[in-house]
């Protein structure tokens, strides 16, 4: 399904901070497409576009999906069912510790 | 604390080593410097005198524990159009507009334990290194597992200091997958599943895996330990693209 | 804004502005021999065999090509220049496929009809007027250079629309959806202009 030009979501994971203003690869979604919840960072991300595309590690469909105009920044987030910081309690999740 | 916004700002190059013949390690002295965490990158921008730009990431390769630095080596590709200024143009003194750093999910820090399986092919074992580099320096013990795919010994970033550090439930295996020294007596293909089965045989149950490397690369390590039994939350990839 | 950073002895990949084949070079544009692959996603793979072309929407009755069926079609070349928002443009590229105007013709438009949304396997969509599409002005190709059009490049067969930027240019097109408001496709809905004409430098929304 992904194919040599595929990139992981850490690649963008800088835009990513300036578009949303927080650190978004640990932040957690739910895909709207197939229903699976995983960490942004999972998502496999194409650059080689007029924009920035991420898609879904399982199902492939477009999750976030960004453009930069001489306006700013405009994001697509349509392919997320909702996004939000992991619980302390995920052993996965890696969240930032710095009080 | 509110996170501070991820702004550019203008480093200047303190050092420059030579790791191998492609690739050289760039110490960067940050005037707003902030500790990092083990796998996370910067961007760096570079632009031309009519405006023109070029961006692209490179690891952090230091320890966190650094202050007011960091390392970031970085691979000569030679078609490409960032890195063959860092070997070519930059010189100790020189400035350079970065912003970091960056990255949350591709990080390790000994909270997370392990055991630790990391997977680098080439340049791919940098963000890695700063991980081996922290447990190094925190004197943790977390039983770890560095395979390192590399065309040729040569070609193997960091040769003498993983040697060095190797020991203390650290294992370092390379595979050299075009050429080998005579007596070699470590892997010499590249990576496939019943590599990963031996690797992961012997490093113990239920692996934290970090792999990193030129698309393909990953993409093997990902679905051969998914088939072997790692759970897929448990491997945490960064893909590159196409090798070269 | 204070003075702008520079990079010292940074010139980046010297741009070709074109020499004798200047006055052909849209603005802000520099010229390449290479055709560079983008793309929003993984490259399909589509079996001839379970390929299809679809024109639907405002339509007296939907329309379904199969591979072979597509192939039976008038067939014409066409030579043209064609320009990336990414600032490349690429001289005399040479393509063989079928008219939009023949397409649509074998559709029995409805005179509502009066945009079109190319939607490609993948899930990539963009928009034109109708006016941008008829008169021989856009074409789906399935051969390029003299052989079948690459998938990296939108093989089996892509929307090509030469005079505006490369992302109408749909790749692995599977379909016209005809339309009477028009409908932003996936670029432009992020802020790419909605219409896309490289001699106008209309990249952005408000261009």
């Amino acid at each position: 399904m992904f194919d040599e030009s595929t990139l992981d979501a850490n690649a963008v994971a800088g835009e990513l901070e300036v578009l949303f203003a927080v650190e978004m690869t640990a932040v957690v979604g739910k895909c709207a497409h197939c229903g699976n919840e995983a960490a942004v960072g999972t998502l496999r991300a194409y650059v080689n576009a007029p924009g920035v595309v991420l898609r879904c590690s399982i199902c492939g469909e477009v999750v976030i999906a960004w453009a930069w105009t001489p306006t700013g920044g405009r994001v697509d987030r349509s392919g997320a069912s909702w996004l939000g910081q992991p619980s302390g309690a995920a052993p996965s999740a890696a969240a930032p510790s710095e009080a | 604390m509110p996170p501070e916004p991820l702004v550019w700002q203008i480093a200047t190059v303190s050092a420059i080593r030579g790791e191998t013949e492609r690739a050289s390690s760039f110490t960067l002295s940050l005037p707003a410097w902030r500790p990092h965490r083990a796998g996370q990158h910067y961007d760096v921008r570079l632009t031309a005198a009519d405006g023109y730009q070029a961006q692209r990431s490179y690891s952090i390769a230091s320890p966190p524990a650094h202050t007011g630095v960091v390392d970031l080596t970085i691979e000569r590709i030679p078609d490409g159009e960032v890195s063959p200024y860092f070997h070519d143009v930059l010189e100790v003194g020189d400035l350079v507009e970065v912003r970091g750093p960056i990255g949350g999910y591709f990080v390790w820090e000994p909270a997370l334990g392990g055991p630790l399986l990391l997977v680098a092919g080439g340049s791919g074992v940098v963000p890695l290194m700063a991980m081996i580099r922290q447990r190094a320096a925190a004197g943790d013990t977390t039983p770890t597992t560095l395979l390192y795919s590399a065309r040729d010994v040569d070609d193997l970033i960091y040769r003498d200091e993983l040697d060095a550090l190797a020991g203390d439930g650290l294992r370092v295996l390379p595979t050299l997958t075009r050429a080998h020294p005579p007596g070699w007596t470590g892997y010499a293909r590249r990576v496939d599943e019943p590599m990963l089965a031996e690797v992961l045989a012997a490093l113990g149950p239920d692996p934290l895996v970090y792999a990193c490397g030129p698309t393909l690369l990953v993409e093997t390590v990902a679905a051969g330990l998914v088939n072997l039994g790692v759970p897929p939350d448990r491997v945490r990839t960064e893909r590159f693209g196409p090798s070269n | 804004m204070g003075d702008r950073f520079v990079s010292r002895g940074f010139v980046g990949r010297r741009p070709d502005s074109g020499g004798d084949t200047a006055s052909r070079i849209p603005p802000g544009q520099y010229l390449t021999d290479d055709f560079p692959v983008l793309s929003a996603g993984p490259t399909p793979r589509i079996p001839l065999d379970t390929w299809e072309f679809t024109i639907d929407g405002l339509v007296s009755q939907p329309v379904r090509w199969s591979w072979a069926e597509f192939q039976a079609l008038p067939a014409r070349e066409w030579t043209v220049d064609i320009s990336c928002v990414t600032k490349w443009t690429k001289l005399d590229t040479r393509w063989r496929g079928v008219s939009i105007d023949d397409l649509l013709a074998a559709a029995d438009l409805d005179p509502r009809a009066q945009f079109l949304v190319a939607h490609s396997y993948g899930g990539y969509t963009t928009n034109l007027p109708l006016g941008e599409a008829l008169n021989g002005q856009a074409f789906v190709a399935y051969e390029y250079g003299g052989a079948p059009l690459e998938p990296a490049h939108g093989g089996p067969a892509r929307l090509v629309v030469p005079h505006l930027y490369l992302w109408k240019s749909a790749k692995w097109v599977r379909g016209l959806h005809l339309v009477e408001r028009d409908e932003p496709g996936f670029w432009e809905s992020l802020g790419y202009h909605n219409r896309g004409d490289p001699w106008r430098e209309e990249r952005y929304s408000g261009d």
